[in-house]
Formats: C-alpha cells, structure tokens, sequence
C-alpha cells in the first residue's frame, strides 16, 4: 500500500507519540507531507489529527520522536513563514473587519498577497467590509481560508476547512484547494468528510486511536476493503437476504435493494437463483467510506 | 479569477527572511489593530479613560476642596492617587482579560503558529495601556485648576512620562494573571488584586502603621513616590 516514500518531503512526523495527562493522542506516528501533494487525515473524533497538525506546527511538543518542518524545528519563525493555518476553533476579534484580519496576517508573511487579492482569490471580496463577528460560520470558515492563503505558502494546513459551509461553498473552496495544489503548493487537510478526502486527495492516511492504520492513495485505500456494494431491483426479501452467509448488511429504497458483502459472487449466484426476474444488477467496490469505517472498526477491536 | 491564483502560488517566497520594514510593518499592523478594536468597543475604553478624571473632581474638588485650598499637599495626594489608580486599570484589566480570553478562544494558539513576531502581540497591549495613561494623565492634569493645584510645564510633561512608563508594572500583573485564569475567573482574579493594590498601597488615603509596612509591597505605592 505504502505510497512513493521518495522524492522531496515538506513536514513529518517520526515515531511520535504524545500524550495529554493519561490520554495518549499519538502513539508511534510516522507521517510526510510530499512537495505538491493534498494529503488527507482522516480518522474519528479524538484519533488524533489535530494533536498531529499540532505537532507539525510546533504548538505542541513531542513526547517521544521527531518532528520537522522544512527540513527544521516548527519552533523556527524561519519555516512558519512558508506556512498558512486554518484552525478548527478559534475565536477572532469580532469588531475587526474581514479586510483588516487578512491585512493583519499578510504582515507577518515576507511577500504576501495584498488583502484585496487574497479575496479576490477567495471569492470573499464581498465580505472585506463586513465586521468578522456578523459573520455566519460559513463565511467565517471562508474568511479564515482566506488568512491561510494570504501568506502564499508553500504548504498549508487546514483543519476542518469545509465544515459550516454550504454545498455551493465547499464545492468553491473544492476548487481553489485543487488549483493551489496544481499551482505547485502542498496541503494537509483534516475532514470528516470522506467524499471531500475522495475528490480531493493525492494521499489518504487514516488515524486511529493515535496510530496511523492505512495510509496510500484513494485508490489504494479502497483496495484495502474486500467488502462490495450489491444493488439491483428485486423482490427478494431484505430479512432474507440478512441470513445469507458473507452479508454485513442490506436495506432497501423505493425499488432497489442494496446489499454490503465481503462475497459479492456467492451473494450475486443466490440472488439470481432466487429471483428470475432481478433486473439493473450492479456490483460496486466499497468507496472510501466504507473501508474508512471497516479499517476504523478493525483497528478497534 | 484562475489567472490571480496562478500568480498567487507559483512563486512562492525563495527565501525566509524578513525585511526589517517588513518586521516593523508587523509590529506596527499589530498595534494598528489593537487601537481600533479598542476604537470600536467604546463600552470597554470610556469608563477606564473617564473614572479617573471624574474622580479626582469629585474628591479633589467638590468634597475636599476646601481642604484643599489651605493644604496643596493634600490637593497633590489626592491627585497623584487618582492618576495612579487611572493608570493601573488599563494596564491590569486590559491586558489581563484580553490575555485570558485569547488565550482560551485559540486566537494565541493561531498567533503562536502564525509566523507574527512573538513580541507584537505583548507590544501591541503595552502602547495600548500607555496610550490609555497618557489620556488619563492628559485630562487630570486639564483638570487641576479646578483643584487648586498648580503644576509647571515641566511638572506637567515629567508626570505624563512617568505614566507612560508606570502603566508596565501593571501590564506585567495583567499578563500574568492573563495566563493563568479563564475567560470566567480572570475579571475576578483581577478584580481582587486591584482592590487589594488600590486601598493597601497607600494612594488614596494615609494608612496605619502596620500597613504602611506593606504598601511599598505594591506597585501602584511606588509610582506615586515618583510621581508625587
């Protein structure tokens, strides 16, 4: 599974393990960000990738381990200056305009974009006016995006990006995350949503319980998975179909019945056996968001 | 729009280094920023910029003011106590509060993974709390004549610049505190340790002998012997 391990790497993690009190939040994480590449973290709540966004950007320190950032310390102001953030939660001065939240931050950076480029960038023009705190919490995400991007960094991290917004937002912000990769910059996203990770991502790593479990392309990912999706339009009885020998799980909707199994052929066999007039059969490979789940519950057990 | 973000990412920054005027122009954004919020919450700025000034007319003035004219000492105690108390507010309050609300709202965490030159922030909140001095200096001392206190020019220009400088002190109890209380404990935690300062210090009021043991443990003590 293991994606290319060469060419130029960004920021990683080495044998990390951290703790918080008696929580472990990391236990032997070994990750890199290539030059160029989306990476997604995905993992359930309290797997431990903001503790690893932390870690990378020197806000918390490793216990056991290296972490290292453009080839330094994060601690190093140098290497955060090639850095854009987009946190999960915080809080920003509420009587500032979006316009002056991004002038501010453009400050620290050595060639920043100009606030007005950084949302014409964004889409966010028409929110440059608006006091931060009249914002709904989609326009704050896009308002924040905006502050990451201000810096023109070279790697970029984003925690959550697309939650509060709109389809139409993440859709946009979809778009702009594709381009800046395509422009040559790489990115570390956290999600919870496993079809932005699949649209998005050059890489998937899955954390759990502070260890990293899969990590490799979409594609890779997915192949980890033996389950399939079994669907077609029949009057089998889903109750029936429960009992069958390989079947996780089956329900139906208006007229198909959809079936989760790890032997699609025996399944497909009995249900043309038992049904002559079964129409519109589809096998499909599980999408990620199922092997999320089957790899999640796996590294549970 | 595709040719902005082109122009945006493919030339990223060849070096890390920063300008000087590009340091300078963060700190100076930083500061910027902090007037204007300040600026725009007139609810937090005006009663610290006012209560002093009011004060001091109503002891300095309407209640003791009589006094007053026999002894100019007393006139100057009083004055010198209530520019003390003026500069001690913003100075603990302002950087105390704001300390521990940014602190637990994530904006430090952002700042401390923002490459902002760490000193900003802290330098940011010390020209706020002397520019609060200097106003509240500035209206006291317009407000003398009504007291019978007569000041030189010189007087006048020494008692702002020692203002200016006396706010640090506080701005240092104000962080501190800043760190190590909540949003919900630090008005209280601060609270307690400006009551405590304002009536143990002597300022206001001459004090027993045993307590005038401990005033010179207080700031706010010293900075009327220099001032006075």
């Amino acid at each position: 599974m293991g994606a290319s391990l060469e060419g130029p790497f960004l920021a990683e993690l080495s044998g990390v393990a951290k703790r918080f009190g008696q929580t472990v939040a990391l236990d032997g994480v070994d990750l890199r960000v290539h030059a160029g590449e989306l990476l997604a973290v995905l993992g359930p709540n309290g797997a431990g990738k903001t503790t690893a966004i932390s870690l990378l950007l020197g806000l918390e320190q490793p216990d056991q381990g290296s972490v290292s950032l453009f080839g330094r310390s994060p601690l190093s102001a140098e290497v955060r200056r090639l850095v854009g953030v987009m946190m999960q939660e915080v809080y920003l001065a509420p009587e500032l305009r979006v316009r002056e939240h991004i002038d501010l931050v453009t400050s620290y950076y050595p060639a920043p974009l100009s606030a007005e480029a950084a949302m014409e960038m964004t889409h966010t023009t028409s929110l440059g006016d608006r006091p931060y705190g009249k914002l709904s919490g989609g326009q704050k995400r896009q308002a924040q995006f905006a502050m990451a991007v201000c810096g023109r960094p070279k790697l970029l991290f984003l925690d959550e990006p697309t939650v509060g917004l709109d389809v139409q937002a993440r859709k946009l912000m979809w778009n702009m995350l594709r381009q800046i990769v395509a422009a040559g910059s790489s990115i570390v996203l956290t999600s919870h949503y496993l079809e932005e990770a699949e649209a998005l991502a050059d890489r998937v790593a899955v954390l759990s319980r502070g260890r990293v479990i899969a990590i490799g392309t979409v594609e890779e990912i997915r192949g980890l998975v033996v389950r399939k999706q079994v669907s077609c339009s029949s009057t089998v009885a889903v109750e029936d179909v429960r009992a069958w020998p390989g079947v996780e799980s089956a329900h139906r909707d208006e007229r198909w019945l959809h079936v989760t199994t790890s032997d699609a052929e025996a399944l497909v066999r009995r249900l043309l056996g038992a049904d002559d007039d079964l129409r519109e059969l589809e096998v499909r490979r599980a999408g990620l968001a199922e092997a999320f789940t089957q790899l999640t519950q796996e590294a549970s057990r | 729009m595709s040719a902005i973000s082109a122009t945006v990412t493919t030339e990223p920054p060849d070096t890390t280094t920063m300008p000087v005027g590009r340091v300078a122009a963060a700190y100076l954004a930083e500061a910027r920023y902090e007037t204007i919020r300040m600026l725009r919450t007139p609810a937090f700025a005006i009663p610290f910029l006012a209560l002093p000034v009011l004060l001091y007319i109503l002891f300095g003035v309407v209640i003791f003011g009589p006094a007053i004219a026999k002894d100019p000492r007393a006139g100057r105690f009083i004055f010198t106590g209530f520019s003390v108390f003026g500069v001690m507010g913003p100075g603990m309050f302002g950087f105390g509060m704001a300390v521990a609300v940014e602190r637990e709202q994530g904006l430090l965490r952002l700042k401390r993974a923002l490459p902002m030159p760490p000193a900003a922030y802290l330098l940011a909140k010390m020209l706020m709390a002397a520019l609060f001095a200097l106003v509240v200096t500035a209206t006291m001392i317009a407000a003398t004549p009504l007291g019978h206190l007569k000041l030189s020019v010189v007087e006048a220009v020494g008692l702002v610049a020692i203002n200016l400088l006396g706010s640090l002190p506080f701005c240092a109890i104000g962080f501190f505190l800043g760190t190590r209380t909540t949003s919900r404990s630090a008005p209280a935690m601060v609270n307690v340790l400006y009551q405590l300062m304002m009536h143990l210090s002597g300022i206001f009021y001459p004090l027993p002998k045993l307590l005038r043991t401990v005033s010179p443990l207080w700031p706010a003590y010293h900075l009327q012997q220099i001032v006075f």
